[in-house]
Order: C-alpha cells, then structure tokens, then sequence
C-alpha cells in the first residue's frame, strides 16, 4: 500500500520534469544571443512603421550584395514611430528610418534625431518631394488618400458616383460616407488636412458640419471603416463611401472587373520619407540602406508590398495599377511645416464640430 | 529563571525576515519593469529644463473636456464592471459548481474572447451591430451600450473563472444549513453563499475594473470618436501629439482613479476574506437539477448570445474566400499572405507566440506565487496588515496604466547595460507577465487565504520550518488552483497586443501583431486570412486552458 | 540553570492590544503528568497553550522545558505535539499520511515510518484504514487521526486545545476514556484545554481552573473537587448553593468541618433518603438521566435541589426526608 503513495510521487515527478523539458524548448529566452562587436558592423538596425513590407527575395539580395543583415523594429504607425525617436534620442534604437510620412517629417526635423545624407540612388524626380535642402529625409514612395467608392451599388442605386468633396456634403449622398478620425488614424488626418487645403482657413470647420449633418459616420481605424462600414469590401457593410488610398482599388477586382474606384479629386498626397538616425551605431550601414530603399528593384517591390507608389518613375508598376488605381493629378498638398504646426489645433477643432 | 519581565516576541511560524526576502523579489521585478518606467515617462512630462513644472496639471484640469473623460471612463468602467459580474456569476456556479457532460470545454470557450485582440472582436462585433448586422435592428452601432456589452465579452470569463475557483471549493454544508433552518434557496445564497464568495467577487470586480477603465481597443472600433476615455486620451497625446505634458497629467490622474479603486476593492476584500471551509471539488459539484434552472438559463443566453455569435461571425468570416465557402484562408496560413503581406507565416508567428508566452506564463506564475506567499500572512499588528495590503495593491496598479506609457517609459529607461533590453527579445514577457500578475495574484491568492491558519500551526508543532509548511500545507492548495492561474497567465499573454507591438520584431511577430498587420490591408484576402488567424489564436487558447484545467486535477491527488 | 524538570511556565503574560489574555500565569507539568486547563471560553487557556506551542507571541514571562528557556526555541523545534478541536488534518493526504507527517520532519527512514504509522493506528482503533481518505471520515475518526497525527513523533508534550468539544456527546464519552487510556499507556506529558469538567477530571492527573487570564486554582481533580479554592471556581464546577455550616447544622445535618466553612451543594448533594435528617417539601419534581430531579424547599434552608433514584413518583406539597452526600464540598470561610 505504501508502493501506491511512491508510485504517484514518481509519477509527479516525471510528469514535472517533462514539463520543464518541453517548456525550456518552447521558451524564447535561449535565442536571445548578445550581439558582439563584429555583429554590429555588420547589422543594420532599420525603424519602420508597422505597414513595412518588403519581399524576400529583394531584402535577400541586398544583403548578400552587402554583407549586412538587417534588422527591423516597427513600433507603430508613422506617428508612433516619429514620437519613439523623439524620445530616444539620446539612445536611439536603430540606424536607419524608413516611414515617416510628410504630416510628421517636420516634427522629426526640429527634434534633430536626422542626420544628412545625398544619396547618389535620388534622381531628379524624387527631388519635387524634398521637404528642406539639409538632405535629412529621402523620399522614398508616396500614395494618395481619397475616398473610395462602390461604383456596383451606385450602379444599382441607379446614382451618380460623387466626385468632389462639395459633392460628398450633398443631400442626394446623405449617410453614405464613413471616414476615420484624425486624432488616431494617419488617413484620417492626411484627408482633414486635405480639407483644410480645399476649403481654407476660414471654410474648413464650415464644410465639416455639413458633413456632420449629412451623416458622416466617423470610425477610429481605417480597418475599422473598410471592413465593417463599406459596402465595397468584404464586410459589405452600409456605407459605400469610404476614406482609404488610390491604391485600394485593385484589391476589390472581381473577374477582372473594379467594384470599386478612387474619387480621384478628393486626394491628399502622403510621401514617405527615410533617413540616416543620428548617433547610430552604424551609419556607414544606415547610408548603404537607404541605396537600397531607393534602388530600382526596391522601388518596383513597393507597389505590391505596400500599396503605394515608388518615387522612381523608372519603377515598372504591376499591370493592375494602370488600369484601376491611377493617380490624382492635382491632388491637395501643403507642407509639412504648416501642417506640424497646426495639427493639433486642427484636430482639436474638427473633434469639437464633428464630434461635439 | 532569568528571563525577566520583558517584552519578548516567541519564534513563528514564518519569521518577519523570510517573508521580507520573499517579498523583496518581486518588489524588486516590479520597480525595474513597470515603476522605473512610468516614473520615467512622467517625470518627462513634469520636468521642463531640470525644474519641476506642475502648471501642466492646473492647465489640464480646467479643462472641461479632462473632466469629461473621466467621468466616461468611470461610467463605462463601472457599467461594464457592474454587469460583467451580475451576469458572470450564475456563470461561474453553473460552470464550477455543477456537473454536465462538456462542462471543460465551455469553461475553456468562455476564455477565449479575453484573448482575442480587440481589433478582430471590434470588426466581429461591429460586424454584427452595424446596419444590416444580425443585430442591427437593435441599433447600437457606436452607442455606450455596445461599448459596454464589448467590455462584458472581453471580461465575463474574469468572473466565472475567479469566482469559480472559490465557489467550486467552498464547503455546501453552511448553505446546506441555511436552507434547513428555513431559508429560500435565494435566501441562503444570499446571506450565506454570497458572503463567503465575497472576496472571489471583490477580487474579479477590481481587475474587470480596471481592464474596462483602461479599455483601449474596444473602445476605440465600437465607440467611435465621441466615447474618448483616459486611456485612449494618453494615447493621443503621447503618440499622436507628443505632448508629453498632458499625457503626464492623465497617467497621474488614470493612477489616482486606479490607486481609488484598489483600495476599495482592499478594504472590502479585507473585510470579508477569511478561512473558509474548503473541500476537494470533486465532493462539492452536483449534477445539474431544476432548481439550476434559472442559472442555467441566464449563462446559456450570455454564452450564445454574447459570446458565441461575434465569434461565429468570426468563423463564418474565416471560411469565406474570394470564391465563396472554402478553407482557403486556413491553408494560406502557411503562406505569408498574398503579396507577401507578411514576413513570418502564421504558423510561425503562432509557434512565436506560444514561446513567448512560456516565458511569460513561467515569470508571471513564479512572480505572482511569492508576492501570494507574502500576501498570504495574516500578521497580528495593523500596521503589517496595512503593508501587506498596500503591498498587494502594488502589483495591481499595472493592470490599471496605459500599455502606452509603459511602453514608451521602458525605451526611455531600459536603455544602458546592464539592463539593456529594448532590443531584447526577453523584454516582450516581461511586459507580458506585468500584466499577467495581478490575474495570477488574484485566482490564487483568495484560495491561499481561505487556508486555516491553524493548519501551518499543526505543520509547524509536528516539526515542519517556515519552508515546509509552505510545502505541506500551502503548496497542495496552490497546485490545485496553479493550473488555473497558469491559463489565466497564458492567455494574457497570448492575446496581448499593446505592449507587444511596440516591442516585438518584425520578423518575429506574434499572433496577434499579425492579425492585426493582415486586417490592417486591402483585400478580401487579407481579411478572411486575418479572422482565420484569429481563429487559431481562438483555438490554441482553448487547448491551453483545457490542458491547465487537466493538470490542476493532476496534481490534485499528488503528494508534493 | 537548574529548573522543574518537564513544562515550566513562570509568569507568563500574553496580550491582544489592550486585552490581557494570560496574566502573569506560572504552571509546571512534570515528565508523565497530564494537567487539564479547565475554563470557562474566552478565559485565556486557549492563548496560554498557544503560547507554550510558541504559535503566541508573549508579553512577559518565560516558557521552559527541563529548566531550559524556550524562547528562541521555534515552534517546529520544540518537539511539541498540538491537537485541535476540528482536527485541522491535511486534506490532501490519507489518514496514513496525516499520521506520517510528524515522522517524515523528524527523518525517520521509512521502514520505520510505516512501522510507527501502523502502530498509531492501531493504537487509535483505526488500523488498516491508513489509506482512506480523511474527507470521507466521520468526525470522532478524524480526531482518531489527529490524535495519531499528534502523537506519532512522541512529543515530549502534547498540547490539547479541546480536543472533543466538536463531537456529540456519546462520542466523546467514548473518546474521553480513550484518549485517557493512551495517554496513560504511551506515558505521555500533556497540557490540556477543556471548558468540560468532566473531561477534565476525567483526564488530567492535576486540574488548573483559569478564568480572565489567571489561574485560580491548581490540584489534583478530587481535590479541585471537593475543596474549590473560591465560590467562582466552585460555581464554575457546578456548585450552585452555598451553605454556611451552622445553618446545616441547624436544620438537622451531620457535617464534619469548622464551624466558619461553606458548603457548596448541586443537585446530587442531597438525596432522598427514607431516614434522612433534614426535612423537605416537593415543589416540583422531573425526572432526568435515571433519576428524578425534585424541586425542594428546605426546612431551614430554604430552596435547594435533591435527587432521587429511579422514577419516583412525588406529588407536590408531599413532605420528604433527606440526607446529605457523606463528603461534601467545602469553601473555607463563611458565607
């Protein structure tokens, strides 16, 4: 009777060291090797936004061409990204920044966290996107925000597609539209300042309340809005106006056909910029990186990774995106300067007319 | 005899220094991980050129709008609270203290909307609310209602599973009595039943508390713009505004309301928590009869209607591809999306999340046991009493400070060696198992209480140190309730988003981060790749949990 | 340092805040002697046990064993057995593991454990049930247990903290005679607590009536019994009339002591007795555990009560004769 009692206890203790096997072989904690000083000479640590993609194959072979590996930290959106290396400067995280967009490149050019660097990768053309003549921040990509529409239910409706923003505040359009808000989405705050170009100083606060009584509805993310409100995408929600890119469009092609198109005068135009960090621990890499993001096989990756356009106009863009996701040719604009001087203000003046 | 009259403490069981140096460690874990961080973050917001700066606070206190927060996130978080365990605790008797054929697997199901991220609930929620919606005709599309009913989703497991693991232990004879000397079965729950599962209830209503006060996704996707709460408000400010000012003055304030809170909930639960008369729980469940009936009927409405539809929204989701019904979207799993939208499959990233989730489950459970051990002691003199409860209170506060703030708090401080660890990947657990800990405290602690101290007395006489009556006496009892703790660890970890994507590594993502990155793109694709994601992230939790219940009835016989 | 051999207490005091639980207390326990702590709840023999287990934090005062001062002695290593009124056993283990736990502290091999186990249990009225689960034991087996438990590492003293105050009654008569039978046999050293007088005599070589934190008197239990220290520790006894010793003379009865004593008298004092000195009329009469309790007044005393045997049938105003138990108990002084 007493063989019971040992027994159990062996078998407790088995069960136990079994568990703390197969829990050591699942634990992280054993890969994460220090780096040693020859690692970082030969590491580029890139800061990213958390949309960053980039192909396999492409990332591959700059890294053999070089013999650098890169290494990424995505902490966020373009804003979160922008405020983290505001408040590490001292200790910045990595070499090299890809993703700051032009509603947040002024606030990283006063924090000082840039170094300059000319890349001899920028043409001519990726010049018109140039913020200032310090050479901190490269252009990289730019997209255009505009509201989407789900031409098969306006079909259906038998109703004209709207094409302005002075449409979209039309009675005819009423509760039609969702949009994102400014204060926690990056489209939601490049279409406001897309407003705010339109309709100027004086007018802007004006056509957002009759937005507001035509019955926008306003989400907090672009997922949000996307999957869930529009009546264009998978969610096959209400709404068949929504706020997202230029881009978006081929994702819907059905059969070959677009359902859905971009309101191309109703667009904000977001460049991408990227950078060298300073007081990086290897800037030689961070230098080589941004070659990189601007060479012409990391140029013709982006359309398809990340939905945006590359600078390049030498970059082939895939088949797709000439036929359904053409550009705004004269989209609304503003400088970077305005726009990080008067964000918060904005944002708090649209939250006080629209939400109330 | 030349002991004279003098004041002379006898030896006890447990001395005062064993339980200090027990105590000191995760003191120690909390300071370096959570208190160095905040203060950090603070401190950034109140200093102005190495002077203290405070008209920050008498600036963001007038204005109206501060006040207005507040009071919404109080509202939200007191509804959701109030509700989550009026509803949560015909839950937990029907779950834990009744019998039924597959009574484990809904125990494990009900768990699995806490660890969902809040974006794939919010779409699967909304989903549902939204004109057009299975329950659109109800009309609460971006109303406080369905911020509250999202807050119940995420939170009733919280209930049944704290309150279960008291109640399925808690002796049926008191109640048994109650009922015999004349007492209505609502009676004698109430004046009998009730009391003694006070500290369980108090216990659960603090942390729901303190997760629907510092509510972030839910309430951004099923409010909308216009149900602005403290949290979401730092949030702004610090990432969207960095103003670092005001996201200092709202941390003091969110800190104040939680601190507030904590001690309520401390002092009922002080009031209350005493020996219980606690039995194995297999003498103490019952087969289902008629009188369960109303229990029954109200668990079965919240887990269809609450629980279940969103996530079979979820399912459905999960099964339609671009042409139509299909399991598609499961074998692109294996893929990283189409467009490469990914850089580690989904597989990877759920065995990355698993891993991770190990670590933080082991850092969470051994943390949260010590600070148990200590919390445990029923010391004689008010001013103990006092330490300890502030003690315990402490390890509550991470739960109730926004995911931001110490996020941004650990880039600012873990930033020299030795203590270098943003780039770590250690540093992702860690953060995890902060936020696991107070759950670990708060299922195993009630239990610990609820031993009669007379029992380590018995131990102590019969020659046990300090040690072994901690491993005769206290040790079984825990083991009982470990597996509990450890899946309550787990799936925090696994669902935890905020401060994992400000930490993880793109190339080493964890389940979650990907979700989210995939709902985040165009494309029908995408979409039904995200939600069946979610659906693994669903069903790797339930196999968990079902497995942490199978190894507390394990060691339930063992003679550790 | 010489001191008594066995427990020594000298002036030992235990305090809740402003309480006074043990005040300036000194009791010895020789090798072998069992000494019952009799008081009424709340008296402080709880607390003064709890002390001498070290499970008490003391005011003043000390605690020895063999002369030797335990005051840094820890609990675990004073070598002390402890028995509570609901047995506190660990529900996690069977009855044999319960008794086993001591064994296991001490190192014993194990061998010998099981040996001893076997042996406790039997010693118990328990043996060969070593494997049962302690939850599905009636209660009078759980303190069988817990007694085995307490005994099994043959503490150089056991502590009782009412042991059978949780069972009905037959159970523990059962039990007080028992438990008195093993104490005797294994010869063990035993403080123990009990507010049942009859428990106490029953049990305990020397009494030690406590009440309010003092100890009021301390002897042998036919001593206690016959010569309570005061009224209040003969009240505590179930004394409920005092007599002065003239009065009873007066009124007819035989008594053998000083003229200035007290009698303390109870029901059974005073017997129904054909021939007996002192006469009485029934008020009332009932009968109870095999006899019959009558309601008297006294000629001379007043209103007492007197027992008879079996079921007499006595009507009320009926004129009886009574007699006084031969050895009465005594208070010294008048009343």
């Amino acid at each position: 009777m007493h063989r019971h009692i040992d027994n159990r206890r062996t078998r407790v203790t088995a069960i136990a060291g079994v568990t703390a096997l197969a829990m050591s072989a699942c634990s992280t904690l054993g890969d994460d090797s220090q780096s040693s000083p020859e690692e970082v000479s030969s590491t580029v640590v890139l800061l990213t936004h958390d949309s960053f993609a980039v192909s396999d194959d492409v990332l591959a072979d700059f890294e053999e061409r070089t013999g650098l590996t890169v290494k990424r930290r995505a902490p966020g959106d373009s804003g979160a990204l922008v405020n983290q290396m505001v408040l590490t400067k001292d200790a910045p995280l990595g070499d090299a920044v890809y993703g700051i967009d032009n509603t947040f490149a002024s606030r990283a050019l006063d924090a000082d966290i840039l170094a300059p660097y000319e890349s001899p990768e920028i043409g001519q053309d990726a010049d018109r996107f140039a913020v200032d003549d310090t050479d901190r921040l490269s252009a990289i990509d730019y997209s255009d925000v505009c509201i989407n529409a789900d031409t098969e239910w306006f079909a259906e409706q038998d109703l004209a597609v709207p094409r302005t923003l002075t449409d979209l505040a039309d009675p005819a359009y009423e509760d039609l539209l969702v949009v994102t808000n400014p204060a926690t989405s990056s489209p939601g705050l490049a279409f406001l300042v897309a407003t705010v170009d339109a309709f100027g100083d004086g007018g802007w606060s004006d056509y957002w309340g009759q937005l507001r009584d035509n019955g926008v509805k306003v989400v907090d993310g672009w997922s949000d809005a996307y999957f869930v409100d529009f009546s264009g995408s998978e969610g096959e929600g209400p709404r068949p106006l929504v706020l997202s890119y230029a881009s978006s469009p081929p994702s819907e092609v059905r059969q070959g056909e677009a359902s859905t198109q971009a309101l191309l005068d109703t667009c904000f135009r977001q460049v991408e910029y990227a950078g060298v960090v300073a007081g990086g621990q290897n800037p030689e890499g961070a230098e080589q990186l941004i070659d990189f993001l601007l060479s012409q096989e990391f140029q013709e990756d982006v359309p398809g990774q990340m939905y945006v356009y590359p600078v390049s106009p030498q970059a082939q863009l895939p088949p797709q995106w000439e036929r359904f996701a053409p550009l705004a040719e004269d989209p609304y604009e503003m400088s970077t300067q305005e726009i990080d001087a008067n964000r918060e203000a904005w944002i708090q003046e649209w939250t006080e007319v629209v939400v109330g | 005899m030349t002991v004279a009259l003098r004041t002379r403490a006898a030896s006890r069981v447990g001395p005062t220094a064993a339980v200090v140096l027990v105590g000191l460690v995760p003191l120690a874990f909390l300071a370096v991980f959570f208190g160095w961080p905040v203060a950090a973050i603070v401190a950034r917001g109140v200093v102005a050129d190495g002077t203290l700066d405070l008209s920050g606070f008498t600036e963001v206190l007038a204005r109206e709008r501060t006040w207005e927060v507040v009071g919404r996130t109080l509202a939200q978080a007191s509804a959701g609270t109030a509700l989550a365990v009026l509803l949560g605790m015909p839950g937990a008797y029907v779950l834990y203290r009744c019998r039924f054929p597959g009574r484990g697997a809904v125990r494990a199901f009900v768990t699995v909307p806490f660890v969902l991220p809040t974006v794939v609930v919010g779409v699967a929620f909304r989903g549902l609310l939204v004109e057009g919606g299975w329950w659109g005709f109800l009309g609460l599309d971006g109303t406080f209602t369905a911020v509250v009913a999202a807050l119940v989703f995420f939170n009733y497991c919280v209930v049944v599973r704290t309150v279960g693991a008291l109640w399925s232990r808690l002796d049926p004879r008191a109640e048994q009595a109650a009922r015999a000397l004349g007492a209505s079965p609502l009676r004698a729950f109430w004046s009998v039943t009730l009391p003694s599962l006070a500290p369980a209830i108090a216990s659960a209503a603090s942390i729901v508390f303190l997760f629907c006060a510092t509510a972030f996704g839910t309430v951004l996707v099923l409010g909308g713009p216009g149900y602005g709460t403290v949290e979401t408000e730092i949030y702004q400010q610090t990432v969207t505004f960095l103003d670092l000012r005001t996201a200092a003055v709202l941390s003091v304030l969110q800190l104040l309301v939680v601190t507030g809170c904590l001690l309520a909930a401390a002092v009922s639960r002080r009031r209350r928590e005493s020996a219980l008369r606690l039995q194995s729980e297999s003498t103490v469940d019952h087969r289902l009869r008629r009188g369960d009936l109303p229990a029954v009927a109200v668990t079965v409405a919240v887990v269809l209607g609450l629980l279940v539809a969103p996530l079979v929204s979820l399912v459905a989701g999960s099964l339609r591809t671009a042409d139509g019904w299909g399991w598609g979207n499961y074998t692109a799993l294996s893929t990283t999306g189409s467009h490469d939208a990914l850089e580690a499959t989904v597989w990877e990233a759920a065995l990355n999340s698993v891993r991770i989730a190990v670590d933080a489950t082991l850092i969470a459970v051994t943390i949260g046991v010590l600070i148990c051990i200590v919390c445990s002691r029923r010391p004689r003199r008010p001013a103990a009493r006092r330490t300890l409860s502030a003690f315990d209170a402490l390890f509550m506060l991470p739960l109730g400070v926004s995911a931001v703030t110490v996020g941004f708090g650990f880039l600012l401080t873990l930033n020299r060696p030795p203590l270098d660890l943003r780039s770590s990947v250690v540093l992702i657990p860690i953060a995890q198992a902060v936020v696991a800990i107070p759950l670990v405290i708060r299922t195993l602690l009630p239990v610990l209480r609820a031993i009669d101290e007379r029992q380590r007395e018995v131990a102590g006489v019969l020659g046990a140190g300090p040690a072994r009556v901690f491993a005769a006496v206290d040790l079984p009892v825990l083991g009982r309730s470990l597996g509990l703790a450890v899946g309550f660890a787990f799936a925090v970890s696994l669902g935890e988003f905020g401060a994992t994507s400000f930490l993880s590594q793109p190339d080493r993502p964890t389940l979650p981060v990907v979700i989210v990155r995939l709902i985040g793109r165009p494309g029908v694709d995408n979409l039904g790749m995200a939600l069946a994601a979610s659906v693994v992230l669903a069903a790797t939790t339930v196999v968990v949990i079902g497995l942490a219940e199978r190894f507390r009835i394990q060691t339930a016989g063992a003679d550790l | 340092m010489t001191g008594p051999q066995g427990l020594g207490v000298r002036d030992l005091s235990v305090t809740f805040g402003q309480t006074q639980a043990v005040d300036h207390v000194s009791l010895d326990v020789a090798p072998g002697e069992v000494v019952a702590l009799l008081g009424p709840s709340g008296c402080g023999k709880s607390s003064l046990l709890r002390a001498v287990a070290g499970l008490e934090p003391t005011r003043a005062g000390a605690v020895s064993w063999d002369g030797d001062d335990l005051a840094d002695v820890p609990v675990h290593r004073r070598g002390f057995g402890l028995m509570f009124q609901d047995g506190q056993l660990f529900a996690h283990r069977d009855a044999a593991g319960n008794v086993e736990f001591g064994l296991r502290m001490a190192g014993l091999a194990k061998p010998e454990r099981r040996r001893r186990v076997g042996e406790l249990l039997e010693l118990v009225g328990l043996d060969g049930q070593g494997r049962r689960s302690v939850a599905t034991m009636s209660g009078g087996e759980q303190q069988r247990v817990a007694l085995a438990r307490a005994l099994a590492p043959r503490p150089r003293l056991l502590l009782l903290d009412e042991p059978l105050s949780s069972l009905d009654r037959a159970l523990r008569e059962r039990l007080t005679g028992d438990l008195h039978r093993i104490l005797r046999r294994t010869g063990t050293t035993a403080l123990y607590v009990t507010h049942d007088h009859d428990e106490a005599f029953a049990m305990a070589h020397r009494v030690a009536v406590m009440a309010a934190g003092r100890l009021l008197q301390v002897a042998e239990p036919r001593q206690i019994w016959q010569r309570p220290a005061d009224e209040s520790v003969a009240r505590f006894l179930g004394y409920r009339w005092f007599v002065g010793v003239r009065a009873l003379r007066a009124a007819g009865a035989d008594v053998d002591a000083a003229d200035d004593a007290t009698v303390a008298l109870r029901a059974d004092s005073l017997r129904l007795s054909a021939g007996g000195p002192l006469k009485a009329v029934v008020l009332d009469a009932s009968f109870s555990r095999g006899g019959t309790t009558l309601r008297v007044d006294v000629e001379g005393l007043g209103e007492l009560e007197a027992r008879a045997f079996g079921a007499t049938e006595l009507a009320p105003d009926a004129v009886v004769a009574l007699s006084l138990e031969p050895e009465v108990a005594l208070l010294p002084g008048a009343v």
